[in-house]
């Protein structure tokens, strides 16, 4: 196993967790200042995906494609916060799963409705198509990388909203005591929808970001929905740095063990075996990960409100 | 608590008795197929009465019960295979082979069901909240995977069932016959539950979930009685899934799923949370718009959507208690 195959699979673990974190910084700050579990997240990565490719198939540009898949999921993302996510805000975490288990239903039957059965796809820019030479020989895909890029600087970009802005001082406010800001005559309602939205068009950014590397279909979001999840509960529920650090940690985690646990396993068990094996350990790696954090750390590796 | 004619037991009654009529009308009227809808009901109520106890009277929000309905499916699944193949599951230092009798399948159910949920509660209680809710998907998700890397049972396609197992005299291939040993352990389970509740346990545990430093100070630790109350209601969750595989003569991963999770949650809680027959209710009405709808229109998911969202948002209490009123200690 040469080292420029490791550096490789590394980039890829990081991809997947710069990937997630797009998806969990939403979920996490939706959690933290409004207190509200959105299950609905992985379909908000879908309208991302489905209007990126739709878009960029109709003009032939990939990049109108990913701007109208942000703002198409950052609208849809304001709707269903004004139509039904507000009511939610006070009623129990069960309310709030079962609701936003009840809106993955509505959009991906929508989703079917108006795009068809059939997956779409989507091509890498041309700008993006071709290969960085990694130190020790061989190449990376340039839109992988550029992927990386663009989460680091969207996580970049976060933190400087949230500790250096004045809307990301209210979002702190709205985190630590909601009554006090509201009474500070700070418009609470549409602070939880700009909130809301802006949760949903990282998701729509993500999702348009990989409908170039798989196909777009219903159903796409959630999986990814699921280990979002995973590295919020990894990181401290309401953590954006708790996010990115556990995200690519989750990244790495999945990939490397996809790649090199069964041939871990294949030194001591008989190849068959080892494949079986080692596949179904690195499928429930992270879970394990998860489970390993929770048994020791019950609040995450970055708790919030400790 | 003796019994009383409230509305609720009114409304239990009139539940129960229509969940025998149907089949049994069905018979009468030839069409075979209600009969495998009404066993379908008993046996998704009886997995949700089985998360009920949990989520409802104990407050553990556990997104995780597919692992257990699953798991149930799974021992049914592995029992049919190598009973029908003559093989062994262990060959070695026991011999352990499949089996052909649904008392002993139940039994493995149970036994197997339990320890795991034991496992999966002990590390998943000691969060609590959100992270509870997360958690025991996590455990669920582990199960999922594990089960799709088995070669040997299927992998992602899941094993079938070619024969039913039966019962010492009971001839359980027949559909109606299935049915009434479905709708006897369901009714038996929810009789127990409703004692169980009643009892100086079911008091600890209804106190766990309202107030664990009270129960606490009473000198009950709340851990080990909601550990208690965990397994159990997994054990029965997992004895519905054997039924289930049973019913369709296959078990898959999809028994699994985080999405049959989701539907067992939405049973309990469409029927009303906590309520003795909340989960029939919620399984029957919930089966019987998918059919329905289902055959009037492709969109069934789109309706299910939004039904659930009303009821969410606007019927609090689900079926019973819109019908029954109130419950006695909301």
């Amino acid at each position: 196993m040469s080292a420029a195959f490791f550096i490789e699979q590394l980039l890829n673990g990081v991809q997947l967790g710069v990937m997630l974190f797009l998806m969990a910084a939403g979920l996490t700050l939706v959690f933290g200042v409004m207190g509200l579990i959105n299950l609905a997240h992985g379909s908000l990565f879908m309208v991302g995906a489905f209007f990126c490719s739709w878009i960029a198939g109709q003009t032939g540009s990939f990049w109108l494609g990913l701007g109208g898949g942000f703002l198409a999921a950052a609208a849809a993302g304001a709707l269903v916060e004004v139509l039904v996510i507000r009511r939610l805000y006070d009623r129990d975490h069960l309310d709030q799963v079962l609701a936003t288990f009840a809106l993955i239903l509505i959009f991906s039957e929508l989703a079917r409705w108006v795009f068809g059965d059939r997956p779409l796809y989507l091509d890498i820019p041309p700008v993006l198509s071709g290969a960085v030479p990694l130190p020790g020989g061989g190449g990376y895909p340039a839109y992988r990388l550029a992927i990386i890029g663009v989460g680091l600087v969207t996580a970049v970009g976060l933190y400087l909203l949230i500790a250096r802005t004045r809307l990301g001082m209210q979002i702190r406010a709205g985190e630590s005591d909601r009554e006090m800001i509201g009474a500070l005559g700070v418009d609470i309602r549409t602070l939880y929808t700009a909130v809301f939205a802006l949760g949903a068009a990282l998701a729509g950014l993500a999702g348009g970001m990989v409908g170039a590397l798989q196909s777009v279909q219903v159903g796409m979001g959630e999986p990814v929905l699921i280990l979002a999840f995973v590295v919020i509960i990894i990181g401290g529920i309401g953590s954006v740095k708790g996010a990115l650090v556990s995200a690519v940690l989750v990244g790495v985690t999945d990939t490397l063990g996809r790649v090199f646990l069964p041939q871990l396993f294949g030194l001591i068990l008989p190849p068959s075996e080892a494949t079986s094996v080692g596949a179904s350990l690195s499928a429930m790696s992270i879970y394990l990960l998860m489970a390993g954090v929770l048994a020791f750390k019950p609040k995450g590796l970055f708790p919030v409100d400790a | 608590m003796g019994p009383e004619l409230s509305r609720e037991n009114l409304v239990n009654a009139v539940l129960a008795l229509a969940l025998l009529a149907a089949p049994l009308i069905a018979v009468a009227l030839d069409e075979p197929f209600y009969v495998t809808l009404a066993s379908r009901v008993a046996i998704l109520a009886l997995a949700g009465v089985g998360l009920n106890l949990a989520l409802g009277t104990g407050g553990m929000v556990s997104f995780g019960h597919a692992a257990f309905f699953g798991l149930g499916g799974y021992v049914a699944g592995v029992a049919a295979l190598h009973g029908f193949e003559g093989s062994h599951f262990i060959a070695w230092p026991l011999e352990i082979g499949g089996s052909e009798h649904m008392l002993v399948i139940w039994a493995v159910a149970l036994v197997v069901t339990a320890v795991v949920a034991l496992g999966i509660g002990a590390v998943s209680l000691r969060t609590s909240g959100v992270y509870f809710i997360m958690i025991t998907l996590a455990f669920a998700q582990m199960i999922y995977y594990f089960a799709i890397s088995l070669p040997t049972y299927g992998g992602e396609d899941g094993l079938s069932i070619y024969l039913r197992s039966g019962l010492p005299g009971i001839e359980a291939e027949d559909p109606l016959t299935f049915f009434l040993v479905c709708y006897a352990l369901l009714l038996g389970v929810i009789y127990l539950l409703h004692r169980l509740v009643d009892s100086r346990f079911g008091a600890a545990l209804q106190c766990a979930r309202m107030n664990p430093e009270r129960l606490a100070t009473l000198g009950i630790a709340p851990f080990p009685v909601k550990l208690t109350a965990f397994t159990l209601s997994a054990m029965i969750t997992g004895l519905a899934g054997a039924l289930f595989a049973e019913l369709n003569g296959f078990v898959s991963p999809a028994m699994l799923s985080w999405q049959l999770s989701g539907e067992i949650i939405i049973f309990v809680i469409l029927g009303g949370v906590g309520r003795l027959f909340g989960p029939l209710a919620g399984a029957a009405l919930f089966i019987l718009l998918e059919s329905f709808i289902g055959g009037l229109t492709d969109r069934w998911q789109l309706v299910l959507g939004l039904v659930l969202l009303s009821v969410v948002l606007f019927a609090r209490g689900g079926v019973i208690g819109l019908l029954a009123g109130k419950a006695r200690h909301d």
